[in-house]
């Protein structure tokens, strides 16, 4: 069982399970967690699923994609060094605990 | 307004959002989507795209069932609404009716269907259900004629070229995607078609359809399968019968409200005035839907009373190409290409749109360029060699 757990600006986490091969994105529509937009619903299209990934969890969730970082560059909230587009975080068993963090603002 | 019954007519991408946006702003009342289709809210840009290769319906779905449950949302599909009464505030649906306090349209559009002889050999890609005929008929075609070269036509084409078919495609008017891109934009994604193999009529109307293929500008197309992609129109005529003001879409204000103020509309069904220009609009767009659910909700749940004012973005794959566009040009608008292929559209001197491909760079940047219906001059434009960062906010 794969969990995964958002944190919003304020504090308040949400710890839900997820589906291997889900992404981060797809596991937040899934459970209502608020602060996940995805507009494009996942086609690296728009820059509405930024997290910023736990500093634990950076090497795991492996590396941007090609254009990721473009996107995240103009995205609504800063881009950091652990800024990902959640459709580009595919979920494995070894992402279990994953801790992600959500932005002010998606779009 | 927080406790009153809202019912959502289309339980597509936009419908489904409005739910969804309701929820999370904190609306406790009731609320009912219903829709016509027999499945779960799924995407539909896919569809046209890695559905075909892949054939997952599951990584379309929305949301899954538990989420309706969960969020206390009555959600009716295979239910086709028949009528609309704003007199009464009810909605006729083939097992029912339903009382609303607020109705949301969020009808969306459907086929153009041309009244070309033998149309009923080709199939249309519109929904699931169409797309799942076409991935099945694709597996034992060698050849398939795509009637119609915009974004859906074209994805398609793509996606057959990519998997060995032999393609071709007509396309009524001079250019490709003439509706909604540049004509240097037109340009390049004909080459792009071309190279793959493609074959790429213009100025080619389609006489006839049959099941050998298609008859266009008086020569024969052979072709195991016929794709209509021709455009679409919105559903409008529910609306229209209720007595609610029409003009190419359900016509709202700036709110999203129609005629009737206990009824808003969203997505592709709405024709809404341009936050940039005031003109009304009518946008075949995710990003538009999904804004329009965002303004309905906080008005609905908070009473806001914010304009729509969000910059309209398209995108479309088509192969290893993604295409993206923010902003909204008309045909006759000025195209100028910058020297690594973005195209600057203008409208008079302002700035209509940007497009772009494989650039997201350039098209978030033009994406806060318009931001709030900012129109940025050509001018300014071109003293920065159509560049964008320096001008920026």
């Amino acid at each position: 069982m794969i969990k995964v757990t958002y944190i919003q600006p304020d504090g308040r986490e949400a710890t839900v399970k997820a589906r291997p091969g889900d992404s981060v994105m797809q596991t937040a529509l899934n459970n209502n967690v608020p602060g996940i937009i995805a507009e494009c619903g996942g086609s690296m299209a728009c820059a509405t699923c930024h997290v910023y990934v736990a500093e634990a969890w950076q090497t795991q969730a492996g590396a941007r994609k090609d254009g990721e970082e473009d996107m995240l560059d103009c995205a609504m909230s800063e881009m950091r060094d652990t800024s990902r587009l959640s459709c580009q975080i595919k979920l494995t068993e070894a992402l279990d605990g994953l801790r992600v963090y959500l932005p002010e603002e998606q779009g | 307004m927080t406790s009153g019954r809202i019912v959502i007519v289309g339980a597509g991408q936009g419908g489904l959002q409005a739910a969804v946006c309701l929820r999370q702003e904190g609306y406790l009342g009731p609320i009912t989507l219903i829709g016509s289709e027999n499945h779960l809210p799924y995407q539909r840009p896919p569809l046209s795209k890695a559905y075909l290769k892949t054939g997952q319906a599951d990584s379309l779905r929305l949301r899954p069932l538990s989420f309706f449950n969960d969020q206390n949302i009555t959600l009716l599909l295979g239910n086709a609404v028949t009528n609309i009464d704003p007199a009464t505030q009810q909605v006729a649906h083939c097992s029912g009716t339903l009382v609303y306090d607020h109705l949301i349209l969020a009808m969306g559009t459907r086929n153009l269907r041309p009244d070309i002889p033998g149309l009923e050999h080709a199939l249309d890609l519109r929904t699931l259900d169409d797309a799942e005929r076409l991935r099945l008929a694709m597996i034992d075609a060698h050849s398939v004629a795509v009637i119609g070269g915009g974004f859906i036509g074209l994805e398609f084409a793509a996606v057959a070229r990519g998997l060995g078919l032999q393609v071709t495609v007509a396309e009524a008017a001079p250019r490709l995607m003439a509706r909604v891109v540049s004509p240097q934009m037109s340009e390049h994604f004909l080459k792009l078609h071309r190279a793959m193999g493609t074959t790429i009529m213009l100025n080619a109307s389609v006489s006839q359809v049959n099941a050998k293929g298609i008859v266009a500008c008086g020569s024969t197309v052979k072709a195991d399968l016929v794709v209509l992609a021709a455009g679409v129109r919105p559903n409008t005529e529910l609306a229209q019968q209720a007595g609610l003001a029409i003009d190419n879409g359900v016509r709202t204000n700036a709110h999203l409200l129609t005629s009737d103020p206990a009824i808003s509309a969203i997505g592709d069904c709405a024709a809404f005035p341009d936050p940039a220009t005031g003109r009304l609009v009518r946008l075949e767009s995710v990003q538009a839907t999904t804004d329009h659910a965002r303004l309905i909700a906080r008005r609905l749940t908070k009473g806001s009373s914010d304009k729509y004012t969000s910059v309209p973005w398209f995108w479309s794959d088509q192969a290893e190409n993604k295409l993206q566009i923010a902003g909204f040009a008309t045909p006759g608008d000025v195209a100028i290409m910058r020297a690594d292929g973005a195209v600057f559209c203008f409208e008079g001197d302002y700035l209509s749109a940007v497009e772009t491909v494989n650039d997201p760079r350039t098209h978030m940047q033009a994406r806060q360029l318009l931001v709030g219906g900012a129109r940025p001059t050509r001018d300014i434009l071109d003293n920065q060699g159509y560049e964008i960062s320096p001008i920026q906010r």
